[in-house]
This record gives structure tokens, sequence and C-alpha cells, in this order.
């Protein structure tokens, strides 16, 4: 059974130095009332692993939205994300300042890379950036054929801590997503040594009805309470 | 024709591309346009890389900025029989052949039908999202692109800035033609009437092989 704790105590739960998987995929889906908090806090030096940096705007009229928050801070000095386009605060940390480490991925590779991490794999094979610098990037392994087709072997991805993003969360931890909100957070939930989860609504059990349960509340280690955003 | 008639143009000639039923994942720029330009009878199910199967335009009933978005980030809406899909599912229903076609924009592509459109080095990291996925894993890649960039090629002999996939291209749309990848190169199998052949390869640094049965783009 998860821990219900409040967002300030589980922000103690993320040391400097820790390498953290956000869900979300353009804030859609994050963690939002966590990230606020998180935001607040003097925690630093993180290695951020996420789909993208969000963008600075988002769509409640917030000056950053979602893990735009934690790059426009400072908080993150290595970013492990599929695309940074839409955050100019990233071009100019990573490129103009140098004071963050950007990898990028492919967004299926990441996604498969993450599912492998929390499944328990040595890593994926996939014919995605064949023939590009992805075979250069640290994490592929090299290219294997298989009946006459061309793969790389990318490594899994596990992090110190996955914080995802919930509608309806139960009390055994079950989590329930409304809308595209489910994108990263389902593989992330998998990926990590502890797992906090933020509900828009923490709900009896049973009222997410079993076969309704995308994240499975065995993977959750924390919850708390965003209240709607 | 200016700008915003060379995207119609060019978006109206790719929605001929489309089958009813067909699963489409657009790219944004002119291929977003595309479903505006799709002929009668023809409906195709949108595939938004972030996690939505069946997408719609977003209405002020249905606006829901927090839950519902596009693969932009913008807010998005869901068509009858649409499904919520989380990453790894959605790339699976990319890279395992059951998107019928993908449309993306292109900085540069190449006589081998190799794309670049992620980065240029040192100068614009946006990152390649899910392009690399859907170029080696949609069954038909179509590039839907203006032939120039400020009058210069963007069809070349070979790609200077890194490939987002290799061998991957079917089909080159743009204000001036379209191309087709064949073993022997690039076949120009349609052209605007409002440029020569001349014309048309001059703005091209690759080859082109003139299809014998080339015909007009129609309108």
């Amino acid at each position: 059974m998860p821990k219900f704790i409040t967002i300030e105590e589980a922000v103690k739960l993320i040391p400097n130095g820790a390498t953290v998987m956000f869900g979300g995929f353009m804030g859609c889906g994050t963690a939002h009332k966590f990230l606020d908090a998180l935001s607040k806090s003097d925690v630093k030096d993180l290695t951020m692993i996420a789909n993208d940096a969000a963008m600075p705007g988002g769509p409640m009229g917030e000056d950053h939205y979602g893990c735009a928050k934690l790059i426009h801070n400072h908080q993150v000095k290595k970013l492990i994300a599929s695309h940074v386009g839409l955050n100019p605060e990233v071009a100019q940390q990573s490129m103009v300042d140098c004071t963050l480490e950007v990898d990028l991925l492919p967004q299926g590779s990441m996604a498969e890379m993450i599912r492998a991490g929390g499944a328990g794999l040595g890593g994926v094979l996939t014919p995605t950036g064949v023939g590009t610098i992805i075979e250069d990037s640290p994490y592929c392994l090299g290219t294997q054929n298989i009946d006459g087709k061309h793969y790389l072997l990318m490594k899994p991805l596990h992090a110190d801590i996955a914080v995802i993003g919930g509608t309806k969360i139960d009390k055994s931890g079950n989590v329930w997503y409304k809308g595209s909100t489910q994108n990263f957070n389902v593989v992330m939930a998998t990926a990590a040594d502890i797992v906090i989860a933020e509900a828009e609504e923490i709900v009896e059990n049973g009222e997410i009805p079993p076969e309704d349960v995308r994240t499975l509340g065995v993977f959750v280690d924390y919850v708390v309470q965003g209240g709607n955003y | 024709m200016d700008k915003n008639e060379i995207k119609a143009f060019i978006a109206k000639r790719v929605a001929k591309e489309l089958k009813d039923g067909d699963v489409v994942n657009l790219g944004i720029g002119i291929p977003s346009l595309v479903p505006n330009y799709l002929p009668e009878g023809v409906h195709v199910i949108l595939q938004s890389e972030n996690g939505i199967l069946g997408t719609a335009p977003v209405t002020d009933e249905t606006r829901d900025a927090i839950h519902v978005v596009d693969a932009g980030g913008n807010p998005a809406g869901a068509a009858p029989g649409a499904c919520y899909i989380d990453s790894a599912t959605s790339f699976a229903l990319i890279r395992g052949g059951h998107v019928d076609a993908t449309i993306l924009g292109g900085l540069e592509v190449d006589e081998e039908m190799s794309l670049s459109n992620w980065l240029i080095p040192g100068k614009r990291m946006p990152g390649m999202g899910g392009a690399m996925d859907l170029l080696v894993g949609a069954k038909t890649v179509i590039v839907a692109m203006e032939h120039t960039a400020k009058g210069k090629p963007k069809i070349l002999k070979k790609c200077n800035l890194p490939y987002t996939a290799v061998r991957c291209v079917h089909k080159i749309i743009t204000e001036m033609g379209v191309m087709v990848a064949s073993p022997d190169g690039l076949v120009l199998t349609e052209y605007n009437p409002e440029f020569t052949i001349e014309e048309i390869q001059a703005a091209t640094d690759a080859n082109l092989i003139i299809a014998p049965n080339i015909i007009p783009m129609v309108d």
C-alpha cells in the first residue's frame, strides 16, 4: 500500500543530484502541484528524464508550465528528452550559457527504453535511428542484424525517482488517467526506485473499476493530493 | 502564389494520397492543413503520438487544455471511436507498421530518400520527437514542403544536416511537383504547369528523372 503524504514531505524525498523521471507531454499529465513545490525548493543538479521541457506560458496563464519551471530555476543539470524546441530556455542554457547538458533520444525509443528499465529487460532492439547519429550516442550499444534488417541496441532507462500525474488515484495507489494524460506516466511508474504519484482526486478503493486501472498501485510508493489544476 | 497559397496547394495535393480509413500521423506546418482538403467520402483516423488515436478539432464544448492535447501541446479533441493510449503503445502503433501514412516537413531530402529535419548543429536543437520512429515505422512516408528555402534547393544529392532517418521517404510533394523514390533515383511524376521542367530541375540539387508519363499536378 502506498503512503499518503503531503507535497512538502514528497519534495524532501528528492535529493540534490537525483535522476528523476517526470511524466507528462508538453505539461499534459504532469504532476503540476508537486512541480510547483519542487521549483520553490533548493533541490538542484537534477538529471531530468522527460519527453520534453514543456514550454513557457501554460494554458492557465502560468509563466512556466510543467517541467519548464525546473529549467527556468536552473535546477536541472542534465536533461534527457525527445523534444525541447518549444522551450527556448533549454537552447539558451545548453547552447549559449552551457549550464545544461541535453541528451536527445527518439520518442519511441525513449518510451521503450523506460519500459525496458521497468520490465527487467537488458535493452531494446529498434530500427529507429539506424544510419543516424543516434548510433554514436552513449545510449546505443551497437547494431544487430536480425533476419536481414538492421536494429540498434538501446540501453534501458531507470531513475531514482519517478513523479507521475494521475487524475484519480485510489487508496491502493491505482491510477486512472483522463484524456491524453497517461502518455509517459504509465512506463515511468514502472522504472524508478521510488514512485511519487500526484492525484487530482484521491478516491476510495473500487471507485476506479479494476479494468480501468492504467498504473497499478503496487508500482506507487507515495501519493500526494494535488487537487484540481 | 503567395506563401499561404503555396501551403494550401501542397496540402491539397497531399490529401489525394490518403484513402478512406487510413491511420495517419501529421507533422506540424503544411501537413497539419491536409485534413481540410480530404476528398469527399475519405475519412482518416488521425494519430497524435502523445497518445490519441482519432484526434478531432477542438471545440468550445470539448476544450480541456489540462487533459487533452495534441503532439504540439495544443488543446485537442477526440473523434467518435477515438482512444487514448500511453506512449509505449503509441509507438508500438508507429514502429509496428500500423500507421498507414505519415506526412511531415523537411529541411533537406536527398536522392537516397533520406530526410533531415531535427537538428542544425550549433544553431537549432529542437529534437526529433517522434519523427525518427515515424519515418522507419509508417507504411508510407510523404514529405510535404516548399521546394526551396530562401531560393536554395532543399532536395539535394546528399543531405548536409544530420539525418532523421535514411532511405525512408516514399514521396516528396512540393509546390513544383511530385517526386517518388525509385531504384534509379528520384522520379518526377507530376509537375505544376506554372513551372517548366527546366525550372523545376534548376530549383533541385538532386538529379531528377522525368517520368515518361509525367502529368500536371491537378488542382
